[in-house]
């Protein structure tokens, strides 16, 4: 497993965790336009913003969001089994779980835009907004729809990585020597839940 | 240095610590303190955010070269959102209609 332009396994493991880290610096600036469009925007119309956060479903948000981090310690606790050894199939458990929790949070969000379709509040030819500022509602629901659709996508992405993991996995491909895809994979999936927890307060929890 | 393994009980411990600042957020969010609320949100998920990189990414026990990496990440993050906002706080914006 050690390819040769590595010294050794451990150089050959933090070459991976730091290209990693370097994807997702690129990745905290990609969410970052769209924090700093929200904040801007937020700042401006704070009013509008506040109504229209009001129909949001805060408990299935408070809900996901248990989901999301549950699905953080199933990840952290496969790549923990990876380096002390587990069997194949104990690993590969815990990454079906991780990605069911994931399936289970994808659920959950398309029960809440389809509640958003029914009710006029996708923004466009279709918005309908009962009661003053219009256009700051709608502006929030534009940002809704953009964060947690482009959070939604990377959870889509990481359920796919954590399938193709799971079964290199079940195949019994990591050992304590040698794990280095499952733990950078680790690094991905927290980073998302990361997104998550600031997109919950923002978008659901305007007092 | 990352080959370091953490005990299943520290992944737990951190775990029930997420939950409860999440039961947190929720239950500040229901008293009313104006703009206080969203600085208590925030700083909760930042504490959060602390948890999930230090221990579930590993990085309190990561080389140094990553603790820069993962500095950079969130500090041009940091100029991306002060830096914009000088802009937006100094003028005034043109009025919506409606």
């Amino acid at each position: 497993m050690l390819r040769h332009q590595f010294e050794d396994a451990s150089q050959q493991r933090e070459s991976a965790v730091l290209g990693m880290w370097v994807f997702l610096a690129t990745e905290i600036m990609f969410f970052g336009g769209l924090f700093a469009a929200y904040t801007a925007y937020r700042y401006q119309y704070g009013a509008g913003f506040a109504a229209a956060s009001h129909h949001l479903n805060m408990l299935l948000g408070a809900a996901n969001t248990a989901v999301l981090l549950t699905s953080s310690l199933t990840m952290a606790l496969a790549v923990h089994a990876a380096q002390v050894g587990k069997k194949p199939a104990h690993i590969a458990g815990l990454l079906v779980l991780t990605m069911l929790l994931g399936c289970a949070f994808l659920g959950i969000k398309a029960v809440e835009y389809h509640d958003k379709f029914v009710h006029h509040l996708v923004p466009g030819a279709s918005f309908v907004w009962e009661g003053t500022l219009t256009r700051q509602a709608e502006m929030f629901y534009y940002l809704y729809f953009a964060m947690t659709g482009l959070h939604a996508i990377h959870m889509l992405a990481g359920v796919g990585v954590v399938l193709v993991v799971a079964i290199l996995a079940a195949r019994g491909r990591y050992t304590p020597q040698y794990h280095n895809p499952l733990e950078i994979t680790g690094l991905y999936w927290h980073f998302v839940d990361i997104i998550w927890v600031f997109l919950f307060p923002l978008l659901y929890l305007i007092a | 240095m990352s080959n370091h393994i953490l005990p299943i009980k520290t992944y737990v411990a951190v775990f029930i610590a997420l939950m409860v600042l999440l039961a947190a957020t929720v239950a500040i969010n229901r008293v009313s303190l104006g703009e206080l609320n969203i600085v208590a949100a925030l700083s909760i998920a930042v504490v959060k955010t602390f948890l999930v990189v230090l221990f579930f990414m590993h990085v309190r026990y990561s080389h140094r070269l990553i603790w820069i990496f993962v500095g950079v990440g969130f500090y041009w993050l940091t100029i991306l959102l002060a830096l914009s906002m000088t802009d937006f706080l100094s003028r005034t914006w043109p009025p919506l209609g409606r």
